[in-house]
């Protein structure tokens, strides 16, 4: 019987810290300035340049620490890891080695197999690296250090993992931990968030972990499941025909779909940490820890309970409505505006998913009011507009934020409540079928239906339904 | 430093292999007699240090810093403008306010 094997995946994951600020100086850490604008002598290594500490990179560590239930390091310190790249400025990166200031926390993440525990080895604050753009005018490098110094978070995971699903799920677990703090916006194709996926097989029932790879450059959850996938056959197919599996660092090329190994001379690892002789220690005392606990936000499982109870929503309503903070805080401004957490919540899930899905946006873009999306519901219970006219002026609200109530009269999108107006169209159509009329009298049912949907046509749909109904009993 | 070995036998401590590894962490392409004398010269600066080995640390705590400073912190508040200019007025080489260095993968 051909041997069965187990894949056994640990992840390293950074993600970028929505702070103003990079960690050790005054430089934005806005996406998208120009080339090297975003830079100091502080994130460019300048000669005699000296690091100050972000308090708020602190705030958020320590934030995270506490939602993933890890122990906070209350002594904690920097240390320099030592390298040579371009787009290393210090020729040393600040990070942290012995005192990190996150250990041995955990999350639970919903599997198709149940809930799993995946524990957390630790967390460390560090600083990112600057873009190297390949000139083949030139054929050299060119060097970008906005990114240089962006504040990051590094969270390893103790190797829990067995299967890509149960990855995927511990990311999107993250993904949303750190979105409900406003740590990160974690978003993993603007690399806010990336994860290096380390992976050994091992013949199922042996407690030896085998020998392990780390892959790098996933940069979407389709790269990691295929890198997973293929590196697993890979390591399987070296064990069977009794090869060795290195050790090594493998690059995931998503065009190609493959890892290569990023193995060479050059990429010897041997960092000599030392401690960081410029940052002083953090001392982070149970008050700052308590002060920061108090103020987390109501996470995904508590608000799903809530919205369960308060609003009667089901279980699978709820759940997707607060997968994104974000959208969930639009979700309950519209529904307390409009006084009607039902409706609200059906428009979220249709109209303003099927928004989303259509023109590929993340639910933390969504841009229109809550007030204008309640406005249209409002105008709906009202009977001023129809449903198809009030997608209408949803996809511009969506769009443009517009006042609805104003754009609906612009537009000739109201229903028409008006008396006179809906008499001359019954009129007109009572004129044009004096025969439906007589089937009407002699009983037949369908007759009235026939004359109420003639009267909607005649008026594109807009007539006051209750309205049209009864001018026309009234005539007949 | 697991390559630099201190060994108590008054031995070499830089031999060929812990140079050749210092070379590619240094990035250092050396000529035959600029390794020769790099070698020397690392061997005498470990010896040098080797004397704080004579020294009984057994009780004494790792001292990171001299001054007893925690928490210095700055707000998250942005204090720089654009930095392109100043960044790169003394760069060997540069395009399109980039720095210009040697193709790197
Ligand atoms: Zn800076």
């Amino acid at each position: 019987m051909a041997k069965q094997y187990e894949t056994v995946i640990g992840l390293e994951v950074h993600v970028e810290l929505a702070t103003k600020t990079k960690i050790f100086c005054g430089c934005s850490t806005r996406f998208g300035g120009a080339v090297n604008s975003h830079t100091c002598p502080v994130c460019t290594g300048m000669p005699g340049a000296l690091p100050v500490l972000n308090k708020k990179v602190v705030k958020f560590a320590i934030a995270l620490g506490k939602a993933t239930n890890c122990t906070i390091t209350q002594y904690c310190r920097f240390d320099r890891k030592n390298y040579f790249y371009p787009d290393n400025p210090q020729n040393y990166q600040i990070s942290q080695l012995y005192l990190p200031i996150c250990r041995d926390g955990h999350i639970d993440v919903e599997t198709s197999n149940g809930t799993k525990t995946i524990r957390i080895h630790e967390m460390h604050m560090e600083e990112d690296a600057g873009k190297l753009i390949h000139d083949n005018y030139e054929d050299c490098s060119l060097v970008d250090y906005n990114r240089s110094g962006v504040p990051l978070i590094e969270i390893v995971s103790e190797p829990d993992m067995r299967t890509a699903d149960e990855v995927i799920a511990y990311l999107e677990k993250l993904r949303m931990i750190c979105q409900y703090l406003g740590v990160s916006d974690c978003k993993l194709q603007e690399g806010s968030m990336r994860a290096d996926v380390n992976l050994s097989v091992r013949e199922i029932g042996s407690e030896k972990l085998g020998t392990r790879t780390e892959m790098k450059n996933l940069n979407s959850f389709k790269a990691i499941l295929h890198a997973i996938e293929g590196e697993r056959e890979r390591q399987i197919e070296l064990l069977e025909s009794g090869r060795e599996i290195i050790q090594e660092t493998r690059r995931w090329d998503d065009n190609k779909e493959a890892s290569f190994t990023m193995r060479s001379k050059e990429d010897a690892k041997d960092y000599r940490y030392f401690p960081e002789p410029d940052l002083q220690p953090i001392l982070i005392s149970d008050q700052w820890i308590d002060e920061i606990k108090a103020k987390q936000p109501e996470f995904q499982p508590e608000k799903a309970e809530r919205y369960k109870e308060e609003y009667g929503l089901s279980d699978y309503d709820t759940d997707i409505l607060t997968q994104n903070r974000h959208m969930a805080d639009m979700f309950e401004e519209t529904a307390k505006l409009c006084g009607n957490p039902k409706k609200a919540a059906n428009w979220f899930m249709g109209e303003v998913l099927r928004t989303l899905k259509d023109k590929a946006m993340d639910p933390e873009e969504l841009t229109f009011s809550p007030k204008n999306l309640a406005a249209i519901i409002k105008a709906m219970d009202e009977g001023k507009i129809n449903q198809g006219n009030a997608q209408k002026v949803f996809a511009q609200v969506f769009i443009s934020d517009v006042e609805p109530l104003a754009y609906m009269e612009e537009h000739g999108l109201m229903m028409v409540s008006d008396a006179g107006a809906i008499e001359k169209v019954v009129d007109e159509v009572l004129a044009e079928n004096e025969g439906v009329i007589a089937d009407y009298h002699n009983g037949k049912d369908k007759a009235f239906g026939f004359l109420v949907g003639q009267v909607m046509k005649k008026m594109k749909g807009k007539g006051d339904p209750a309205k049209v109904n009864e001018v026309l009993k009234g005539k007949l | 430093m697991s390559e630099i070995m201190m060994d108590d036998n008054g031995e070499k401590k830089i031999d060929d292999k812990t140079m050749d590894n210092v070379e590619i962490l240094a990035k250092l392409a050396l000529t035959g007699e600029e390794r020769y004398k790099a070698m020397a010269e690392m061997e005498k600066i470990l010896s040098y240090v080797d004397k704080l080995n004579e020294l009984d640390t057994k009780d004494v705590e790792p001292l990171v810093h001299v001054m007893p400073h925690t928490n210095v912190f700055r707000e998250d508040e942005i204090e720089n403008d654009d930095g392109a200019e100043a960044t790169l007025s003394n760069a060997p080489k540069k395009k399109e306010n980039q720095f210009m260095v040697p193709k790197t993968v």
